[in-house]
């Protein structure tokens, strides 16, 4: 880094070791992330310059008229609603499913052996993410695993059975996209949850109880409050990367029942539309970010006070 | 807990349930890898061997697993060089822009993967960068930098800093004072990051996808094998293969993760992030 007078001289204030210090990944992030996503803003707003020819225009010309397709072609239209539709429901089914196992944890596990609880959760998350796609379409598809079993679940000596042929649970794109993505994104929920339910005070609880509330009117009124930031938090870290997986409807729903994600990547990768694509993207963050603040709006007062 | 409480039996078989939901799809990996049948469905045909050997001639494939492996070490590297440096910084300094510069080094946990590999893709063509394994480790880069924060700033959290003023007061200087202080105390954590970040690069698909132009790599080769039925057995097998990997590397972070906890004094107070 600095030689060794300039580093003597950076020491005497705590701001500029600090500024030395986060410069390395700072740059970084700024150059690699905070530049591409303005050049993203930019380039939607601008025709893509490559003619049929292949040559390049001169200068960009700043136009509306990408912004003007992704929100006037009814396509599109669908395309977002149906990805905010499928996000929203795998928001709430993972974050609802989430929430008795972190419960669990926090409230009904010893202490000691929380880590191993939250690692054994964790694990399944690291691992190859397409792979663990290819196999639910592997346990919902025709003749698949759920099938095989559900045709072998039977009354006994008799030859009733949940399932008498084998079929597919696929046909119902969305419901698969959904199942697959509330797996994909179950540790995302657990730990903020968790965190949360680690934080409120034990004492509370005896409190309330003590006063005379019932075990269930206690969760209500003390923990689920109290674990509130926990469960926003869980929300938007579901809800905002759900509106970009593009991976699963593709595989799950065979190409049948894109979302927008897919659009997006039609058009950046296979068209080389970037900046259609680019407005498409900007336009899908945009309402993302709208239904997240909303969100938070609306919970305002389970978020005042807490410092994170 | 000094109150006697009931057996919890009803929590306990939601969380036996949701583990069998979690690994469900985990476990019939090796299950198929080991079936003597192209169809993945029950019920199995025998036990044979045969895609493992079918992986292991597969010529296309070590190219690819080559490729991912270099992009992996790349990123782990710099990933975790980098989050020394920011979780330094979070937990030592007080500084102007803190929030904002940190908020964004952490933006990508919650950005979808898609809007950062595009937004990397659009910018690098823009000033007539070539794709290629670089332009992936990149991408990694600023996906996993995120995960290395958190690991190393719980490694740094609890760091006493009464060590650190000792080494000043005995003549040794800052520099010194972190490679025969801090950095030792750190190092669990370092390891840690570096193969949670490592195992997060060999799985990751999207950013691979966008950002390798024409070179390899392994994910994306799996993905391209799905298109073909009578490869997905050998995927099957590849995929036992490196899920067994990513266990036994993210058990060994976790170790590490732990003990470095422990040797600056602190507690566990849960997973990784």
């Amino acid at each position: 880094m600095e030689g060794t007078s300039g580093w003597a001289r950076f020491r005497r204030s705590e701001a500029a070791s600090g500024l030395s210090m986060i410069a390395p990944p700072g740059l970084y992030v700024i150059l690699l992330l905070a530049v591409p996503l303005f050049t993203v803003l930019f380039v939607s707003f601008y025709t893509d310059g490559v003619t049929e020819t292949g040559a390049k225009t001169a200068l960009p010309i700043l136009t509306f008229e990408n912004y003007a397709e992704v929100w006037t072609k009814p396509i599109y239209r669908v395309l977002m609603l149906r990805s905010l539709m499928i996000s929203l429901s795998v928001t709430f089914i993972t974050v609802l499913l989430a929430y008795p196992i972190a419960y669990f944890v926090s409230f009904h596990v010893a202490p000691s052996k929380k880590s191993l609880w939250l690692f054994l959760i964790t694990i399944p998350f690291w691992t190859s993410y397409i792979i663990r796609v290819f196999l639910w379409k592997v346990v919902l598809g025709y003749n698949g695993v759920f099938s095989s079993v559900l045709e072998r679940t039977c009354v006994p000596f008799t030859d009733v059975c949940v399932l008498s042929e084998p079929m597919s649970f696929l046909t119902n794109g969305a419901v698969a996209v959904t199942i697959t993505l509330a797996h994909a994104y179950a540790p995302f929920a657990i730990l903020p949850i968790f965190v949360a339910l680690e934080k409120i005070d034990r004492s509370f609880l005896e409190a309330g109880q003590d006063l005379g509330e019932s075990k269930f009117t206690t969760f209500v009124r003390v923990t689920l409050p109290l674990s509130m930031p926990g469960l926003i938090a869980a929300v938007m870290i579901v809800f905002i990367p759900t509106v970009g997986d593009y991976v699963t409807p593709d595989l799950m729903g065979g190409g049948k029942l894109p979302l927008i994600a897919n659009a997006i990547e039609t058009q950046m990768l296979k068209l080389q539309n970037r900046a259609l694509g680019s407005a498409m993207a900007v336009s899908a963050m945009a309402i993302v970010a709208l239904v997240t603040i909303l969100f938070l709006v609306l919970n305002r007062r389970f978020l005042r006070g807490t410092s994170r | 807990m000094k109150r006697v409480q009931r057996k919890p039996w009803f929590h306990r078989t939601y969380a036996v349930v949701y583990l069998i939901f979690l690994y469900a799809p985990i476990l019939l990996l090796p299950i198929f890898a080991f079936n003597d049948s192209v169809i993945l469905a029950f019920p199995l045909e025998g036990f044979t061997t045969k895609w493992f050997g079918e992986m292991w001639e597969d010529a296309q494939l070590f190219n690819a697993l080559r490729n991912s492996l270099v992009v992996a070490l790349a990123t782990a590297s710099v990933a975790t060089f980098l989050g020394l440096f920011a979780a330094r910084a979070s937990t030592r300094f007080r500084f102007p822009g803190k929030g904002p510069v940190l908020g964004l080094i952490m933006l990508p946990l919650v950005l979808p993967e898609m809007i950062l590999a595009m937004s990397l893709l659009v910018a690098l063509l823009a000033i007539g960068f070539n794709l290629s394994t670089f332009t992936v480790i990149i991408g990694h880069v600023l996906f996993t930098t995120p995960l290395a924060v958190a690991i190393l700033t719980s490694a740094f959290q609890s760091l006493d800093r009464s060590l650190e003023e000792a080494a000043y007061d005995l003549g040794e200087t800052p520099a010194s004072t972190f490679r025969l202080i801090i950095l030792p105390l750190v190092m669990p954590g370092i390891v840690s990051s570096f193969l949670i970040c490592f195992t997060v690069s060999l799985d990751e698909f999207i950013i691979s996808y966008f950002l390798s132009g024409t070179e390899p790599m392994l994910s994306a080769y799996i993905y391209g094998q799905f298109r073909f039925p009578a490869n997905v057995p050998k995927v099957m097998a590849l995929g036992t293969i490196l899920v067994l990997l990513s266990i036994c590397l993210l058990a060994i972070a976790e170790y590490y993760r732990r003990r470095g906890i422990a040797r600056v004094g602190g507690k566990s107070s849960g997973g990784v992030l």
